[in-house]
């Protein structure tokens, strides 16, 4: 288990693709799955290398990622 | 497991925003809300929107808010500032609401020295109506009002807005930052953070002016939004404090 | 109380002053300028807060913007100045925010003449911005009822949330009448009028989502926009037309006049009934609404010609005469324009020919 853990409010993602972009442990990625919006939303695919540092959180327009520390 | 980021509470929970994708307005939606929520003054906010893709948040966010007509703001808030001075009261207006329409009411407010705080997105574009040209779109840039691009001969240049104020005396505080990366986001809360402080210490007139994208009328991708931020706003509306009187 | 002579623009302001109006924002035009200063003047030593606006249109939305954190604020201007408001307006109405505003008109249309007219009529009572909003509109004659009008208007605004227009005119705002002023409201009643606005002003609410204020100038939404004008149309049908009828009962010749044109139709009827001549007034006092079933009190089988009288060319009052008249009698008008004063002469002319028909 790695240092952090992120929960993607699924409804709220519109799928820019900024938390991926900036986390420095390519923790995310765009997923299969589409929400309510018809949005291919982000899901977590490397949990283990989550640093918690929140940068995916606060990048993220929509307020759409929730960040927890193990 | 302990909670250690989450959207703020200052948005409704169970609304979702109505911007396009990347559209940096919710970024700073959320950057207000997490500024109101740590100084602790959400009892005290009113935000006056602009007209514009500026006022499409006002259903979701949780404090109290005023549509203003279209490049009214400073001058609703400067009625409002006089008749309820104890309230933390400030604009947000796109660049086509600041500086154009409203370019009278927005120059006579920071002359005045009005204590409250702008909020100024610039896009360089005409969100809502479909993105034609504004004073602040650059040179070469396409826009439906422009098809050929912005030419300087025939449309004039691009409008700083924040180095048009500093030309004033009586502003307190003016900061240009952006929010096309995490440490331009970090900024961008400082930089509210520190204009609402001003107003709640009577300081005087403060404005944010954040450089921002709209993907969908630049007819980019978020992401390359984000390169277009970098490679040609930028360079246009460098960042950094361009005004200071409070230290 | 005592009566003091005062001039119309002032005793305007005063009168608002003592209504618990705290807070004017105002632009410079001619024939009002008076109303402006005298609030930069008089608003610091009540605790109030005057602005020159840089506009007229960043005057009216100071105003909506102070009225909106529940200050009682006012704002006047001339015709062209008037018309500037006119989007801020709209949106009070649409936010339903009490506001109360003075047009002391001039001529028209254009930047027109700087001297007295009736020439706002249409825009004052049938479209005072876009959207198709409505206002009380009180329609003074004399220094004094401006200063009665102006002071209960604040009282309308804040029962009906909507804007109320004192439609003077140059002559109102300029000349100088003795007047008995309203009584002066105290800080603890101004707070307390202030305080009753708190739920719905925005001032800042504690985190709650349902009851934070938001003040909305229109919806998004079609089915509320339109519940919205229905509740908006209701609240207009309340109100109750004003007017005064003068000696009607008996007259050959009824005029028909508004403001400082209905006060010059007075005198006439009093200057020829002394000669025994059977003439009479109907002068709606508020114009919105119009006191239609006024034009009732006329005696149609020996009144058989009503005459207009207004500043304006052409004649815009005349439309509402002509639907409470409706087919009874004809008009005839009396008018003049361009900053002409109605001169008292060319009535008594006009209703001394429709007397010899």
């Amino acid at each position: 288990m790695g240092k952090g853990t992120i929960k993607v409010v699924a409804d709220r993602c519109k799928s820019c693709g900024y938390c991926i972009k900036f986390c420095p442990k390519g923790v995310l990625a765009i997923g299969k799955n589409v929400n309510a919006k018809g949005y291919e939303y982000v899901e977590p695919v490397n949990m283990d290398d989550c640093i918690a540092c929140a940068i995916c959180g606060r990048i993220c327009p929509d307020g759409a990622i929730e960040v927890y520390k193990n | 497991m302990e909670l250690i980021y989450s959207r703020t509470k200052t948005i409704q929970e169970d609304k979702v925003s109505g911007f396009c994708p990347g559209c940096m307005h919710s970024t700073v939606i959320k950057l207000i809300g997490e500024v109101i929520e740590e100084l602790d003054v959400v009892d005290k906010s009113v935000l006056i929107t602009g007209i514009g893709c500026c006022g499409l948040h006002m259903d979701y966010i949780a404090y109290d808010t005023i549509t203003a007509p279209h490049g009214r703001a400073c001058a609703v808030a400067t009625g409002m500032k006089k008749a309820s001075p104890d309230s933390l009261i400030f604009t947000y207006q796109g660049d086509g609401d600041f500086a154009s329409i409203g370019l009278a009411e927005s120059v006579s407010a920071a002359n005045r020295g009005g204590n409250f705080t702008v909020i100024f997105i610039n896009n360089g574009i005409y969100g809502m109506t479909g993105g034609q040209m504004a004073p602040t779109t650059l040179l070469g840039m396409k826009a439906s009002t422009a098809p050929k691009g912005r030419i300087a001969e025939e449309h004039g240049y691009p409008m700083h807005m924040s180095e048009i104020l500093d030309k004033l005396t009586a502003p307190a505080y003016i900061e240009r930052t952006s929010c096309n990366n995490p440490q331009n986001v970090m900024k961008t809360k400082k930089a509210i953070t520190k204009a609402f402080k001003n107003q709640l210490e009577g300081k005087g007139f403060s404005m944010v002016e954040i450089v921002t994208s709209c993907p969908t009328n630049w007819g980019l991708d978020p992401m390359k939004s984000l390169e277009f931020i970098e490679e040609k706003m930028l360079p246009e509306y460098p960042l950094g404090v361009i005004r200071d009187t409070i230290g | 109380m005592a009566r003091v002579l005062m001039k119309g623009c002032e005793a305007i302001a005063e009168a608002a002053v003592r209504a618990g109006c705290r807070f004017f924002a105002g632009y410079p035009i001619t024939p009002q300028n008076e109303i402006p200063e005298y609030f930069a003047r008089r608003l610091p030593e009540v605790g109030g807060n005057f602005v020159q606006g840089e506009s007229e249109v960043a005057s009216i939305n100071m105003v909506y913007g102070a009225a909106a954190a529940g200050a009682r604020a006012m704002t006047s201007s001339s015709s062209p100045g008037i018309a500037l408001k006119s989007e801020g307006i709209s949106y009070c109405a649409a936010a339903r925010i009490p506001i109360v505003y003075c047009n002391v008109a001039r001529g028209g249309p254009g930047v027109g003449a700087i001297q007295p007219a009736q020439q706002d009529y249409f825009e004052a009572t049938k479209a005072a911005g876009n959207g198709g909003f409505r206002m009380l509109v009180y329609a003074p004659s004399t220094v004094q009822e401006a200063v009665d009008m102006t002071y209960r208007a604040f009282d309308d605004a804040d029962r009906d949330r909507n804007p109320v227009l004192i439609l003077a005119d140059g002559v109102i705002g300029t000349m100088m009448e003795p007047v008995e002023l309203p009584e002066m409201k105290s800080e603890e009643e101004v707070k307390a009028i202030q305080d009753s606005k708190k739920d719905w002003a925005c001032i800042g609410h504690k985190l709650d989502y349902a009851n934070r204020a938001w003040i909305q100038p229109g919806q998004w939404d079609t089915v509320k926009m339109q519940q919205w004008n229905e509740d908006a149309y209701e609240m207009y049908k309340t109100w109750k037309p004003e007017v005064e009828i003068y000696q009607v009962e008996d007259a050959e010749v009824v005029m028909t006049a508004y403001g400082i044109s209905a006060r010059i139709c007075k005198s006439v009827v009093d200057i020829l009934r002394a000669e025994g001549k059977k003439v009479g007034l109907i002068r709606p006092i508020t114009v919105s609404p119009f006191p239609y079933d006024a034009y009732d009190a006329i005696n149609y089988d020996i009144c058989k010609t009503v005459l207009d009288v207004e500043m304006s060319i052409p004649p815009q009052f005349i439309a509402d005469v002509d639907r409470g008249i409706h087919h009874r009698a004809e008009i005839e008008t009396c008018l003049c324009s361009g900053g002409n004063i109605m001169s008292r002469d060319a009535v008594i002319e006009a209703v001394n020919k429709l007397l010899a028909k």
